[in-house]
């Protein structure tokens, strides 16, 4: 059967992993291309690129960093982060990008999801959900969508924008929590649960992950596909391949 | 000895990572060109099919660069791999679009799976999207130094169901057991993706580029 997914995110600043720069022991890691290889080599099933790059004069180099990794990494990958076009979309792909991630530009134009999908095929969009909890304590539990690093509230309910994501053809939603993200406590699994029974199409779960348990937790209590963890692994706590056996001794269904 | 191999384009899919994948394996000698041009497709010694979307475009695209004649001809005289559409066109009819005729170089059909499966109490999710286990039906110089069983990389919502079961030689579980690998002489097809299925899928491609039939 179709194993859960592990997928390390990458934040790329300017062509650099930006929190790379603490590891001593490793030679360059703050070399994206290098860490994407140590990556696959540990047993990752994708690789997500989050660039973060602010100088749109920097722009390009996420490009040429994709280029260098899709020529001698061969599993899947994705990437997010300032993509607000339909050429944005053709020029990751052609650099060697399986899937990109569109995040605030769908929030400002939804239509642009259905034109990227209908372009480029539902596989290969993702559309990357920052979700934030609004409800008070008591309350019924309810997300909102926020930008901007989760600064900007948009009034959009998390479970109805998913939906409508879906009928626009998003392939996959890349869901993640701001109240969680950094705080290394664990995904919010009633977010995780909410979302990956309201759509049909794959869910990875993001934003949280501080320990091995966390993960299996995003797949056996939140009903993930996926989950996604940054910090985890850049700092070498964990390799891909620890985090994988630890989840297939727990019965999480894995590629080993 | 220099060989030529030929990735097909007809504008259907983003072909770098087929193409650097088969770079990666091919012998220092080899060279792989991505093109659409019948001429070049015929005179290859090896061609490899790729293809993504959606089964009336990939159709329409195949007619618009003429490649009907050099796709069928070359999937009839040397070795040949089709990847993901490149194994449903080969196919007679498909479900998609509301029904579209395909190459029909194999008797068969393409269908979709069915909505509301479910596996160990979970939904599962169309396209199937990830790592899944092919079991090998047999021996086949292609799965030479593979597992039985190991995982490669899907993402579909169709599959084959070819005419002839003699022509699997591999199968895949989701929800139902489908055909996800088939053959018949210097023809091989994957639905499953091996330029994205890491050590496996490069081992697949280099006994392809080495596939002496």
């Amino acid at each position: 059967m179709l194993s859960k997914r592990v997928i390390p995110c990458l934040d790329v600043d300017a062509g650099r992993v930006v929190k790379g720069v603490k590891f001593v022991d490793i030679r360059d890691a703050g070399d994206p291309v290098e860490v994407a290889r140590r990556y696959n080599e540990e047993g990752a099933d994708e690789i997500t690129f989050l660039d973060i790059t602010a100088s749109s004069d920097d722009r390009d180099t996420i490009v040429h960093v994709v280029e260098k990794v899709a020529g001698e990494v061969f599993i899947p990958l994705t990437v997010g982060g300032g993509i607000r076009s339909v050429e944005d979309v053709r020029r990751m792909l052609n650099a060697g990008a399986d899937k990109v991630a569109i995040n605030t530009a769908a929030v400002f134009n939804p239509e642009f999801v259905r034109q990227a999908t209908e372009k480029f095929g539902s596989q290969c969009i993702v559309v990357a959900i920052d979700a934030k909890q609004v409800s008070a304590a008591g309350e019924p539990l309810k997300w909102e969508i926020f930008t901007h690093g989760g600064r900007k509230p948009t009034g959009l309910d998390a479970i109805a924008w998913a939906r409508r994501m879906a009928d626009y053809g998003a392939g996959e939603i890349l869901l993640t929590s701001m109240d969680r993200d950094g705080t290394k406590i664990g995904f919010d699994l009633a977010l995780t649960r909410a979302i990956c029974e309201a759509v049909d199409i794959p869910v990875i779960a993001s934003g949280g992950v501080g320990n091995l348990q966390h993960l299996v937790d995003g797949v056996l209590a939140g009903g993930a596909d996926a989950v996604l963890a940054a910090s985890i692994f850049h700092f070498a706590e964990y390799s891909i391949g620890e985090a994988k056996r630890y989840m297939a001794e727990r019965g999480v269904e894995v590629r080993l | 000895m220099s060989k030529i191999i030929a990735v097909i384009d007809y504008g259907m899919g983003n072909l770098r990572s087929v193409s650097k994948a088969v770079e990666h394996v091919a012998q220092p000698a080899d060279r792989v060109y991505v093109t659409d041009d019948p001429a070049l497709i015929l005179s290859a010694d090896r061609v490899v099919f790729p293809g993504q979307g959606a089964a009336r475009d990939c159709m329409a695209a195949i007619s618009d660069h003429h490649l009907n004649q050099a796709v069928l001809e070359a999937a009839r005289n040397k070795p040949f791999l089709g990847i993901c559409m490149g194994l449903q066109v080969l196919m007679g009819f498909s479900e998609e679009n509301g029904g579209t005729r395909l190459l029909g170089l194999l008797e068969g059909e393409v269908r979709r799976f069915p909505s509301g499966m479910e596996h160990a109490g979970q939904r599962l999710k169309i396209p199937q999207m990830g790592w899944n286990q092919v079991h090998q039906a047999g021996d086949h110089p292609l799965w030479r130094g593979i597992p039985d069983a190991t995982r490669f990389y899907f993402v579909h919502s169709y599959f084959v169901v070819p005419k002839d079961r003699d022509l699997m030689v591999g199968t895949t579980e989701y929800g139902v057991s489908f055909t996800s690998a088939i053959s018949r002489d210097n023809l091989f097809a994957t639905q499953f993706h091996p330029e994205k299925s890491a050590a496996a899928g490069l081992k697949l491609l280099e006994n392809f580029v080495r596939w002496e039939i």
